[in-house]
């Protein structure tokens, strides 16, 4: 199953490097990365590959959201299928 | 490959601007629990919503996380009570199981405590029909609704009268939570079979064994993409619509397959209805605001509608292998907080809402009258609204509140998506003859259509 993985908030050092060590502990691939700066404001975006991860989705989406809070950032987890179904005919 | 621009409108669209899908709804067959034997069918019902809908709600809520799409409401919708319960005459015992079921599964409403009665009744179907208020003041979770016109068959007028005595009813049983009954009550002509809203839900005999129907939302989502496209002439605006509503309903579309897939059941119908929440920034009547009207119930505001509805079907019929259901956009007064405002304003009234209504989907809904109404005056409106849909061939319906003790001025309040109204006033015109006259307005012509 391939999911979305979107980080917001305030941009700081070594966002990428601890999310990348949460995705590698959870047998998480990552396949393509987007990120840019919209006004300070850090906007990532991954398309992850969740074939070989260790954890129920429900539980990597609140260990995702709980790193989110440690980091300041958000981060949330989605099904790839619902922007697929939205953006393409 | 990643687009993300295409990624942050949707998460923006779900934080910022409501996006939900507003139901998923189980329409469920119970035609094989029907028995002689009234405990039997109570046994049987209870069993069925139990096994088939027992995880509906889980999931729901997995979908939601999943997807990351608030899926807000999961419901279910059975076959005509009145039908099922006909051999054994036990219409309130099935009422209560089938409380309790929806109660213990977690769903938030259960619909078809329902009658359709369109041409004429049985004398089952008048015990039936008699005992709605009952049924409805006794339970929680259960919604009834009652097909009292169609375009093939006209308007039958002896139900239309009954409506106005069981609406009478239903508020004074429930005066104690203002009037709450009547907000689990409709009337309709040309009634739907897969309708997955309430309260008018319920599964038709056209419909198979277990079916999930969803129903969409999105108010917000459209009033956002239109004020981006400030002073754009109403061909763009239409198209702007087109547009959202598409990606609205694909959501929609997603949510149901799965779904069925989930819940062992067939996918049916995505219902492309715009429905509002009391909460700010989920209005329809807003839509019309940025549309260029000052506010919702002045001329212009039928228009404005129309060209909505329009749009939002087109979009929405491209996006769905399946479409269904009511598919329209909601104009109910209380659950949008727009429209509260306009009425509260004194800028919107009845006779206005009866004009919006033979534009879009579905009737005069949620709205709560002085409770001196007469049962007639409610007959009155009915009829009407009936009037309305049996001619220009749509469905119509009538959800109205005669709260005990209220007058206008007064404000009513239901909490939750039911949310509160004004209370508005009504004609003092008397019609009470004309309604106790009874009997059918004949089915109208379908050529010479001028």
């Amino acid at each position: 199953m391939k999911a979305i993985v979107t980080v917001l908030g305030k941009d700081k050092v070594g966002i990428i490097a601890d999310i990348a060590i949460l995705m590698k502990k959870y047998g998480v691939n990552i396949c393509d990365i987007s990120q840019t700066l919209m006004q300070d404001y850090f906007t990532m975006i991954m398309l992850v590959d969740l074939t070989l991860c260790k954890a129920d989705f429900t539980v990597l989406q609140s260990e995702l959201k709980k790193a989110g809070e440690e980091i300041g950032v958000d981060i949330r987890i989605q099904h790839q299928d619902l922007f697929d179904s939205m953006h393409k005919i | 490959m990643i687009n993300t621009g295409d990624i942050l409108e949707t998460i923006r669209m779900v934080d910022d601007q409501n996006l939900d899908v507003r139901t998923i709804t189980l329409s469920l067959s119970l035609l094989d629990c029907a028995d002689a034997d009234g405990k039997k069918v109570e046994k049987k019902v209870y069993d069925k919503v139990m096994r088939r809908a027992g995880k509906l709600v889980e999931v729901g809520e997995k979908l939601s996380s999943e997807l990351g799409i608030p899926i807000v409401n999961k419901r279910v919708s059975v076959t005509p009570v009145s039908i099922v319960g006909a051999p054994s005459g036990d219409y309130v015992g099935i009422a209560r199981v089938l409380d309790r079921a929806a109660g213990e599964i977690g769903i938030d409403f259960l619909g078809g405590y329902s009658a359709l009665v369109h041409k004429d009744m049985t004398d089952s179907e008048r015990d039936f029909l008699l005992t709605i208020p009952e049924a409805i003041s006794s339970t929680k979770k259960l919604c009834s609704s009652v097909n009292v016109a169609s375009t093939r068959s006209g308007i039958n007028m002896d139900a239309v009268a009954l409506m106005g005595r069981i609406i009478k009813d239903l508020a004074e049983r429930t005066k104690d939570n203002d009037a709450l009954g009547c907000a689990k009550f409709v009337v309709f002509a040309n009634a739907v079979e897969d309708n997955p809203f309430m309260a008018g839900a319920f599964t038709g005999l056209g419909e198979g064994e277990a079916t999930i129907n969803v129903g969409v939302s999105g108010p917000g989502v459209v009033a956002a993409a239109l004020k981006n496209c400030k002073g754009a002439d109403l061909t763009t605006v239409a198209d702007v619509i087109k547009k959202t509503a598409f990606k609205i309903t694909r959501a929609g579309q997603l949510v149901g397959t799965k779904a069925a897939e989930l819940l062992g059941a067939k996918f049916g119908i995505v219902d492309l209805s715009l429905a509002p929440t009391p909460a700010i920034g989920d209005s329809v009547a807003e839509i019309l605001e940025i549309m260029g009207l000052s506010s919702v119930g002045g001329h212009g505001t039928t228009a404005a509608l129309a060209l909505l509805n329009d749009a939002v079907k087109k979009g929405g019929v491209m996006a769905s292998g399946m479409v269904g259901g009511l598919s329209g956009a909601f104009i109910p007064v209380s659950e949008d907080a727009g429209m509260i405002a306009a009425v509260r304003a004194g800028k919107l009234s009845l006779s206005k809402l009866e004009a919006m209504t033979a534009v879009c989907s579905v009737g005069l809904d949620m709205i709560a009258v002085p409770g001196d109404t007469s049962a007639e005056t409610i007959s009155a409106i009915i009829a009407d609204e009936c009037a309305i849909g049996v001619v220009n061939n749509k469905t119509t319906a009538v959800r109205v509140i005669p709260v005990p003790g209220m007058n206008v001025g007064d404000e009513v309040s239901f909490g939750g998506l039911l949310g509160s109204a004004p209370v508005m006033p009504v004609s003092d015109v008397d019609s009470s003859e004309f309604i106790g006259r009874g009997g059918i307005i004949p089915a109208p012509l379908h050529s010479l259509k001028n």
